[in-house]
């Protein structure tokens, strides 16, 4: 056991602390991104699912509500990208 | 190294050395620009052959060949974007719009064009460069309508109690001027970086698992997601397009008049 941890231990002195900080930021890029999706899942399904149903409803306002569900779906889905773009930047800058 | 398998570098993905001069130089030429120079030459000689097909259809008097495309996607933009976010007296900023829609579209449809396969939106120069543009336009379009007045009306919506401005005020500032151009920008960026972050990841998983043995059970899933995400991806190509274009039109229709 105390070789297995000195190695350890030598292994990790061998490292420096940009590659440490990298590691670390590496683990946490996927937790950000995975933050970053649950409230626009919510956000962009709830959204959609009313659209459909005003379409259904009244089949001749289609098109406007189309129009304005791509409208809300591109604010809403402005978050997810931004955990996206944070992802990118903790996991390869 | 995963499962055995060896994968290239990540830095693979969006980097292309120079098609001609040095690296850094100031006129090196990459892939990204070949994209985009395409994109602007392919769009102006459509609209210019097609602004001089004069000829029409016999039977139905209806324009053919490439005046017929060109005008379908003009209707569709002055149609499907122009007169339902603005109305009729936005028709005026059809041309910046168009052109906006046709160069996001081309540059993005790159994506799955053989031998490029790169979408030129996926790095951050070029959505950056489109978007400064949209806020440039906007604010111009703001100041010829209402004058000076244009900054005053647009960060403080009528009908806010005196008492509340102080809150309102940074808040519109800071969503009208500054998350505007950001979101653009950074919403056509993201989308079609990760598009290509999938495509490359499946591809180069096939290209790996057709030398692997005891894996090349899993090579046909691999390859049959990759025929799907390219379907989906000319889909989000296009989405995209039409997306910034109907944001940039709500953002000149929200400019022409003060909010009542």
């Amino acid at each position: 056991m105390s070789i297995l941890a000195q190695a350890t231990t030598a292994a990790e002195a061998a490292l420096t602390a940009a590659d440490q900080k990298s590691i670390s930021a590496a683990g946490y890029a996927g937790l950000a991104y995975g933050l970053a999706t649950l409230g626009p899942g919510i956000g962009i399904g709830y959204l959609v699912g009313q659209s459909v149903q005003a379409m259904a409803r009244q089949p001749e306002a289609a098109g406007m509500v189309r129009t304005t569900m791509f409208l809300g779906i591109a604010f809403t889905e402005a978050l997810a990208l931004i955990g996206f773009v944070v992802f990118i930047l903790l996991k390869f800058v | 190294m995963i499962f055995g398998l060896e994968f290239p570098p990540i830095e693979n993905l969006v980097e292309w050395p120079n098609l001609f001069g040095p690296t850094d130089s100031w006129y090196g030429f990459n892939k990204i620009a070949l994209i985009n120079l395409v994109a602007l030459v392919g769009t102006s000689v459509l609209f210019l052959v097609a602004g001089r097909q004069k000829t029409l259809e016999p039977a139905t008097n209806a324009p053919k060949g490439s005046r017929n495309l060109v005008e379908s996607a003009v209707a569709f933009i002055r149609d499907g974007i122009i007169t339902e976010t603005i109305g009729p007296e936005g028709l005026r900023y059809l041309p910046f719009l168009a052109s906006l829609f046709f160069f996001i579209l081309i540059t993005n449809i790159f994506e799955v064009i053989p031998f490029f396969h790169m979408p030129g939106n996926a790095r951050m120069a070029g959505p950056a460069v489109l978007a400064l543009l949209t806020w440039v336009y906007f604010i111009a379009v703001g100041i010829k309508h209402q004058g000076l007045k244009y900054f005053w009306n647009s960060v403080a919506p009528p009908g806010v109690p005196k008492a509340l401005l102080p809150l309102v005020v940074p808040i519109e500032l800071l969503s009208t001027f500054i998350v505007r151009p950001f979101s653009l920008a950074v919403r056509l960026f993201a989308n079609m970086l990760a598009g290509h972050i999938l495509l490359v990841t499946f591809t180069v998983l096939c290209i790996t698992l057709w030398g692997a043995s005891l894996l090349l059970a899993v090579l046909p899933f691999s390859f049959l997601m990759l025929v799907g995400l390219t379907g989906f991806e000319i889909m989000v190509a296009f989405l995209q397009a039409y997306i910034f274009t109907i944001l940039a039109s709500v953002y000149i229709g929200s400019s022409m008049h003060a909010e009542h």
